[in-house]
């Protein structure tokens, strides 16, 4: 085995058998339970009422707004993962560029701060 | 391939892998006993603050109320709702809890007894658990009901929010270690200090954010909004029952179980002994670990018994803008005393 293999194999056996756990957990009521459906029974809950329109309806933008602003700062996370890892070896320009690099990153944190692209009221 | 032979193909490919089921299978089924007594201590003490008893009847103490419950669940009538999108559906519990259990692969309870020993360690956790949201947006979109749906995008621009910090509190360390395993991490924190040598008095700020964010991420009380029942009854599980519920719980007492273990790892020393002479170094690792990661599990269980549970908007506040700005701050402030102090592993 090469060490690719050597290191990585185990983790797709952990997985695997963590399906193997997992699946039969899942499949177990649908052998064994009571099952007697009825159309009540099987509608969406919604305090009692029958539902009103389709569930997957429009939604703020806010959550729009977080999940670009998870993109950027977790691809500004995954650049500092290296040279987070290397930062001895990097000496002060190494250091300085980084730190470059995130004082743009604030300027646009500030931006969207004062845009008000935080906000939740 | 002429010279086939059966004893040295059992020997290189058959014993091995077999050597490896058997290890994850083990640590798996561990795992679950502790998860399901971390619940019933769970409960205890949520019971103990409010002077109630908690679970008591099933065996001695109670103790076996965690089997009971897995019983019933298995034994439930599983409901698939008329408009759900069977297949997301009925894949989702499944998702998310093969993704919690599988960032079990790289833990060191002690040294070397991770069933993975990647040089990527950190980095596989942090993916992982990032995958965690796609089973909750799966539950909430595949149920096809208004409170599963606003259940999953809350948790999902909560789980988000707060990974973020995690990730910069996680970048503070790496500069203090300089390597992505797990194992190199806690030997890194092995110094005569003991436990003043660990990485949580140093950066301390990033301990603290690293919790009250493992707190958000596993979307535990004060920020279980998801589960707010007063407005979306049970979030983005809310048309789940029986064992796929269950499978929920699982995963997300299992992604607690991981953060406790994160945090052990990244500030209180993995393995280490507190003290680090005899006696107390002759104590097993795997003790020391369980040890902290249970303490830390303890005051996530006390979290959930003292703190109101917080607003939405003050959620989203604290995360982005006192955490991320904090975080942010302290990798630049530690960064630079490393460069200027010459204290940076080379």
């Amino acid at each position: 085995m090469n060490d690719i293999v050597k290191d990585y194999f185990p983790l797709v056996v952990f997985i695997a058998v963590a399906v193997v756990i997992a699946l039969p957990l899942m499949i177990a009521p649908f052998v064994i339970a009571y099952k007697k459906p009825d159309p009540e029974k099987l509608s969406a809950y919604e305090c009692g009422f029958n539902a009103f329109d389709d569930a997957r309806m429009k939604f703020d933008v806010r959550f729009y707004l977080v999940a670009i602003l998870f993109i950027i700062f977790d691809l500004e996370v995954s650049f500092l993962f290296p040279w987070a890892v290397a930062f001895g070896d990097v000496g002060v320009f190494g250091f300085w560029s980084m730190m470059v690099f995130l004082a743009v990153l604030t300027i646009g944190f500030i931006y969207e701060w004062k845009k008000g692209a935080l906000e939740w009221d | 391939m002429s010279d086939f032979n059966l004893v040295d193909f059992f020997w290189t490919w058959v014993w091995p892998l077999a050597l490896i089921i058997i290890h994850s299978a083990a640590i798996l089924v561990i795992l679950m006993t502790v998860i399901a007594y971390v619940l019933y201590a769970d409960r205890k003490i949520w019971a103990a603050v409010q002077i109630r008893r908690g679970p008591n009847v099933v065996g001695p103490w109670g103790l076996l109320q965690s089997f009971a419950d897995l019983l019933k669940f298995a034994l439930k009538e599983p409901v698939i709702p008329s408009g759900a999108n069977k297949g997301v559906y009925l894949l989702a519990p499944l998702v998310s809890c093969v993704l919690a259990l599988a960032a079990w692969a790289v833990i060191p309870v002690a040294e070397g007894w991770a069933v993975a020993d990647i040089n990527v360690g950190v980095l596989y956790i942090f993916a992982i658990s990032s995958l965690g949201v796609y089973g909750i947006i799966m539950a909430g979109w595949a149920s096809n009901s208004k409170y599963a749906f606003l259940g999953a995008l809350r948790s999902a621009a909560q789980m988000v929010s707060y990974e973020v910090s995690i990730g910069f509190v996680i970048i503070t360390v790496l500069l203090c270690v300089g390597s992505l395993n797990l194992g190199d991490i806690v030997a890194a924190q092995d110094t005569q200090f003991g436990l003043l040598g660990w990485y949580w008095l140093p950066l301390l700020p990033m301990f603290v954010v690293f919790f009250v964010s493992a707190l958000a991420e596993t979307n535990r009380p004060p920020f279980d909004l998801v589960e707010a029942e007063s407005e979306l009854v049970a979030g983005f599980m809310v048309e789940y029952g029986s064992t796929p519920y269950m499978l929920f719980m699982l995963s997300e007492y299992v992604a607690i179980m991981t953060m406790c273990s994160m945090g052990t790892i990244l500030f209180l020393g993995g393995w280490l002994s507190p003290i680090p002479f005899p006696p107390f170094t002759w104590v097993p690792g795997v003790i020391w670990f369980s040890l902290k990661a249970l303490a830390l599990f303890f005051m996530f269980a006390m979290v959930k018994a003292f703190v109101p549970r917080y607003r939405y908007d003050q959620l989203m506040r604290l995360g982005w803008k006192v955490f991320l700005p904090l975080s942010l701050a302290m990798v630049v402030i530690v960064a630079g005393i490393l460069q200027y102090t010459g204290w940076a592993v080379k």
